[in-house]
């Protein structure tokens, strides 16, 4: 089964939140919440401060603790694509999992259920990229499998230099940025 | 928890692979229940988009009724099958709370947002009653139409119809306009909208202030994204550190208004050093060596002062730009009334492309081609016997448009003639006109003002009359045979229907003209008819675009070296880089630099600009895009910001030179921006009532832009003249 | 270094900071604690033999408990965002949660107690409800019933209060939580509170002096422990060291060293000390302050926890 994972080049992307806009629509986020963001890094002082923008998300970790955490299973790893999903009539809403995020992308639903990215599962067994990555228009963004070596983002991954966020939180993420 | 397995997969693909043939795609029941959409039965309608004047091809999907979302044509050469933010989230446009539903009348003093909700016959009654008396007593030329985008068509044709040369766009005179000036100057020909910038081919790219990418015209982000990413060298001077400038290898951090001197440094260099392109230059080029002489004075250790760009780095970016050449495009830009002097900066720009031999090469500029759709064929328009009122007396000569200011000045003074009726379609002019005061009192001079619109904007404000318009997901419109790399006709219809009794501005525009006695000019019932007319005129059919929503043409070839003619319709036939007509217009035949005043010691320079999710002041109200933004700040220099006890997120109001206070606004403390200036997104700050509370957060740089600065050559308002103080909030 | 960091990001309860538990984290953490410590104080007077006499504080404890953990609970599930989907918890086990852990020590717990309360019914509900007295007097005729009952009762208030630490140990993403030493710090606070507690409800004054000499070890213990947390933090990864920081300088340090260190603990530890050697005589300050002090203890961690998040360098 594939280990479905993101590439995104932050040399490219212009911030330009497309992505947050299609993902509102497409998963009919409600308002006030977003289920990815964009953040932008700021390095060196004026005039020639350097910038790091990055579209973020659910890192859908190898080593999630929102999984680990959760008393009912809601949060679980999906055998497809081995994502990290939320099955929201076991949710209890005891936001653990909000607490056990180090990269706070959980949020409370106002249906009472913890909420996240889900990589466009929806999309995704369609055979769609999803929807962030469908609409970003520098084409900055990647979506395939990790392990499959002739992946698009695997070969991204050998050829160009990228980080992940806080590797010391030790969740091991699958979103790996491009610099 | 059902599990997936790979069988079932296949069959889940094969089902949607299925139905989307069919052309309707039933929601997928994902196996994650959490935050799966809605379901209900998904219809595809294509359309193209009016969050900007861009005009993405779109693919609109409705969803057991309910408009859901909208996603790029892939067989759109715009998008490319991809929206920007803007055009993402157009969907908030259908369900804006705030927008106008009936007919308004106003009630009381004009300005006073106090209206009668009336029949569509009743409107149109007064309406085109009024236009009548108007043209009775002042002549048809009292009429005015201002109007922004291609729904604006109708409108105009119905003006034109009705008598009017004054038709006119704040496009030009507040926008693009010194840009187009300065390259028919020196080209004959214009950039055009959609620019025709090869930046994907460009493998050095050089911006002035333009903040691709925070401007999010769909091609030119996106090919300046496969720019970036394809290793482009990117030259940027800008006093800000725009996103544009974060993927720059070469960021200028130029002091504002100083633009002209670094490109006349640049043409120095290039001349200097021979590096410009002899070849092209003698073939094509008209004046070289007085325009030589011209700038001999204008060398690097002379620039530097004035832009605080230190030579070796002029020198290093010129000897990058003529390194790449022909592929090597200086952007003109689009938003480039600033100081002035901007049609002559613009020349400057033309000028520099010229010595790198950029116009009509592979990643330069190329040359454009359209769709051959003959227009519907209408009686000819009236001929106005007094002609336009925005220029008297030629006093901008080179302005090949009508001129908004003058049209507004015109109806200040009555001269040359009196104007008395503004129709206004779909620009909100107290934000996009400098000196909101002066609009206002123009406005009270008026007999009728009409707001064609479909949010309740603050020109809608002061109407007499307000006719409420579907938004673009619910209505057709004219074609777009738009002038680009390639050709392709484009066809908008309906997605959704409108919410309430909003009615089309094609419509509105055939009732007018009904009533007014022009009904000559509108032989066709209803747009389909007329659109397929157009179309079936083509070799195409309504039917064919409305399945399709865009018909691609052939690829011509584009470019000099494809066998595109070098033709250069200026009076020499060549690229004038000496020009006799503005010599013999009094003006700078090679364009020199005057420098701009400076803000007094304590005060900033006031630098606006756009941000990817808003389009000017037209989409505050809009859910999703108010979501994304709901309001500017107001950036300032971090060091700055320290000596005045300034924190990001504290809230200050800025002051102008003539004591107008904006609104609060929060501070953006950043190393991002000189410390000479202050930098805020368009659009903000609303005071119309009918916008609502949360489309008043933030501040309007429109009201602060109470000074400008009118182009001598064009008639354009250079509007970054303006010079503000901060006062914090308690 | 990182000049600027702005994000587009602005979710209800977790933007600017966390806030996903409020009061009622806290509220359970405490009842829990205190609820934990009861019971291991109860077992041990079971254990020790102090059970063979009438009005031994240990047969008042087990109904307070009840009560107490009761009230927890319904703190806990007015917490819970998802409420018609709490029966959830009890259709699986999940090793990895605390939390799965917790709701599974409780279905233990109230046995235990309720097993610890019929040992010796009160008079009333012996005459209310026959069959409890019927079964109250089968359970006592088995040898050796208070010992197991108390051994029981140890071991789950052992369980209990670490899990309350642990609960909060768990969660490697705030880094102020992310010590070892929340489960053991805990279980003490929950010690020296219900300590305190039962010194004011204890019938017999020897049992007093001997819970307020409990309380005393139990608070020093505590001092230790909060000074191991801190300087284990303090020596941790940076993180860590930006998360002590609320207490030394942040927003929480007036809160921590006044109210949990200095008047929930020190004080009444000096009281405590000068009443066990007869300087003053016994009054409920000192046991109020600690009670105090092990709710404000646990406020204090759970609020500034969520202040605390890794960032990027």
């Amino acid at each position: 089964m594939a280990r479905y994972g993101m590439v995104i080049d932050t040399v490219r992307c212009v911030g330009c939140m497309d992505c947050v806009v299609a993902c509102k629509t497409e998963n009919e986020v409600p308002e006030g919440l977003c289920r990815d963001w964009i953040v932008t890094e700021v390095r060196g002082t004026a005039p020639q401060p350097r910038l790091e923008i990055r579209s973020e998300r659910c890192n859908h970790c190898d080593n999630p603790p929102c999984v680990w955490c959760c008393p009912t299973g809601a949060s679980h790893i999906e055998p497809f694509g081995r994502l990290v999903q939320i099955t929201a009539e076991r949710c209890i809403g005891c936001k653990a999992c909000l607490a056990a995020c180090p990269y706070d992308a959980r949020y409370v639903h106002p249906r009472g259920y913890a909420d996240k990215c889900t990589f466009c599962v929806h999309r995704v067994q369609q055979g769609l990229a999803p929807a962030c990555v469908a609409v970003c228009p520098t084409h900055c963004m990647h979506f395939g499998d990790l392990d499959d070596p002739n992946s698009e983002v695997s070969r991204l991954l050998h050829e160009r230099r990228g980080h992940v966020l806080l590797p010391e939180a030790g969740t091991r993420p699958r979103i790996h940025f491009l610099t | 928890m059902p599990q997936l397995t790979r069988r079932r997969f296949l069959q889940i693909s094969a089902a949607g692979l299925g139905a989307a043939a069919a052309g309707a795609v039933p929601t997928v029941m994902s196996s994650v229940p959490a935050g799966a959409a809605r379901a209900g039965e998904v219809r595809t309608v294509p359309t193209f988009c009016d969050v900007c004047f861009w005009k993405c091809g779109a693919i609109a999907y409705v969803k057991g009724g309910r408009l859901w979302k909208v996603e790029g044509n892939p067989e759109d050469p715009l998008s490319r099958g991809r929206l920007c933010p803007r055009g993402t989230g157009g969907v908030g446009a259908h369900f804006d709370p705030r927008r106008l539903t009936a007919p308004l009348v106003r009630r009381q003093r004009r300005g006073a947002e106090e209206w009668a909700a009336v029949t569509w016959d009743e409107a149109l009654d007064l309406v085109a009653g009024r236009m009548r008396q108007i043209r009775d007593r002042y002549g048809p030329e009292a009429m005015a139409l201002f109007s922004h985008g291609i729904g604006g068509n109708f409108l105009k044709h119905t003006l034109r119809a009705y008598g009017t040369p004054n038709v006119c766009a704040p496009s030009y005179a507040q926008c693009r306009g010194p840009r187009d000036v300065g390259f028919l100057l020196t080209f004959g020909e214009e950039v055009g909208s959609p620019e025709r910038t090869d930046i994907r081919n460009a493998r050095c790219l050089t911006l002035l202030g333009s903040h691709l990418g925070e401007n999010m015209h769909n091609t030119q982000a996106q090919e300046f994204a496969d720019a970036v990413g394809t290793g482009a060298t990117i030259i940027v001077a800008d006093p800000r550190t725009s996103v544009a400038a974060s993927k720059a290898k070469h960021y200028l951090p130029i002091k504002p208004g100083t633009d002209t001197a670094l490109l006349l440094a640049w043409m120095n260099v290039l001349v200097r050093e021979g590096l410009y392109d002899r070849d092209y230059v003698a073939r094509y080029g008209y004046g070289f060596e007085a325009f030589a002489a011209e700038i001999a004075p204008y060398t690097p250790e002379w620039a530097y002062p004035v832009t605080g760009i230190a030579p070796e780095v002029i020198r290093e970016t010129a000897r990058e730009m003529a390194r790449h050449r022909p592929a090597s495009l200086v952007h003109p830009g689009r938003h480039v009334t600033w100081y002035g002097d901007d049609a002559q900066r613009s020349r400057a720009v033309a000028l520099l492309n010229a010595l790198l031999g950029t116009w009509g090469r592979k990643g330069g500029f190329y040359a454009p081609s359209s769709m051959t759709v003959p227009p519907y064929p209408y009686p000819p328009y009236p001929e106005s016997k007094r002609g336009k009122a925005d220029n008297p007396g030629n006093r901008y000569p080179f302005a090949e448009e009508v001129i908004t200011n003058g049209l507004r000045e015109a109806t200040l003074t009555g001269r040359p003639y009196p104007i008395k009726g503004w129709m206004v379609y779909a620009t909100n002019l107290l934000h996009a006109l400098p000196n909101e005061a002066e609009t206002i009192r123009a406005i009270q001079a008026l007999d009728l003002l009409v707001v064609v619109d479909v949010i309740p904007s603050e020109i809608a404000g002061w109407a007499d009359v307000v006719l409420p318009e579907p938004v673009y997901l619910e209505r057709y419109d004219d074609l777009n045979v738009e002038l680009f790399r390639e050709p392709f006709v484009a066809l908008r219809q309906p997605v959704v229907d409108p919410p309430a009794d909003q009615k089309p501005n094609w419509w509105i525009a055939r009732q007018l003209a009904l009533r007014l006695g022009l009904g000559a000019y509108y032989p066709w019932k209803d747009i389909e008819e007329y659109l397929d007319h157009r179309l079936r005129a083509a070799g195409y059919s309504l039917g064919e675009l409305r399945q399709k929503g865009i018909v691609r043409g052939p690829q011509p070839p584009i470019y000099f070296e494809e066998g595109v003619p070098a033709e250069f319709p200026t009076p020499s036939g060549k690229i004038e880089f000496y020009s006799n007509q503005l010599r013999a217009a009094g003006h700078d035949p090679v364009p020199k630099y005057r420098p701009t005043p400076e803000p007094p010691p304590g005060s900033f320079r006031l630098l606006y600009g756009r941000a990817p999710v808003h389009s000017f002041s037209r989409t505050q109200t809009n859910p999703i895009l108010h979501e994304m933004m709901p309001e500017n700040e107001v950036w300032l220099n971090d060091d700055v910001a320290r000596r005045l006890g300034l924190r990001s997120g504290d809230r200050v109001r800025l002051r102008n030179q003539n004591q107008i206070l904006s609104n609060p606004v929060r501070v953006k403390a950043t190393p991002r921006i000189r410390g000479d200036c202050v930098y805020v997104v368009h659009g903000f700050g609303h005071t119309a009532r009918g916008l609502g509370r949360d489309a008043a957060r933030g501040a309007s740089d429109a009201g602060l832009i109470t000074r400008y600065v009118v182009d001598p050559l064009m008639g354009g308002t250079g509007m970054s003249v303006n010079f503000v103080t901060l006062e914090p909030e308690a | 270094m990182i000049t600027e960091l702005t994000s587009t990001r602005a979710n209800h309860l977790v933007d600017p900071s966390l806030q996903v538990w409020g009061w009622e984290i806290p509220v359970n953490l405490f009842l829990g604690g205190l609820v934990a410590g009861m019971m291991v104080i109860a077992g041990y007077f079971l254990l020790s033999g102090r059970g063979r006499r009438t009005n031994c504080v240990c047969f008042l404890l087990p109904g307070l408990s009840v009560v107490l953990l009761s009230l927890g609970m319904l703190a806990l599930f007015l917490d819970l965002e998802h409420k018609p989907y709490f029966w959830r918890l009890y259709t699986t086990f999940m090793p990895t949660s605390p939390m799965s852990w917790g709701a599974w020590i409780l279905v233990l717990v109230y046995p235990g107690l309720l097993l610890n309360m019929l040992l010796r019914l009160p008079e009333a509900l012996r005459r209310a409800v026959p069959v409890l007295a019927a079964w109250s007097d089968r359970l006592g005729a088995v040898p050796g019933v208070a010992r197991i009952v108390g051994g029981v009762n140890v071991g789950l208030g052992v369980l209990l209060g670490v899990y309350t630490g642990v609960l909060l140990s768990a969660m490697g993403a705030r880094p102020l939580w992310n010590s070892a030493l929340l489960g053991p710090l805990f279980l003490t606070s929950g010690l020296s509170s219900a300590a305190a507690f039962v010194h004011m409800v204890a019938p017999e004054p020897e049992e007093r002096v001997l819970l307020a000499k409990a309380d005393n070890t139990f608070l020093g213990l505590e001092l230790v422990l909060i000074g191991l947390f801190l300087v284990g933090l303090a020596s941790s990864a940076r993180a860590h060291i930006e998360a002590v920081a609320l207490f030394f300088g942040g927003p929480f340090t007036a809160l921590f060293w006044v109210g949990v260190v200095g008047l929930g603990i020190v004080v009444p530890l000096l009281i405590q000390t000068l009443a066990v050697r007869h300087r003053i005589v016994h009054t409920p300050v000192a046991p109020v302050l600690v009670i105090a002090g092990g709710l404000l203890l646990r406020f204090v961690i759970v609020y500034a926890g969520q202040l605390s998040r890794w960032t990027l360098a």
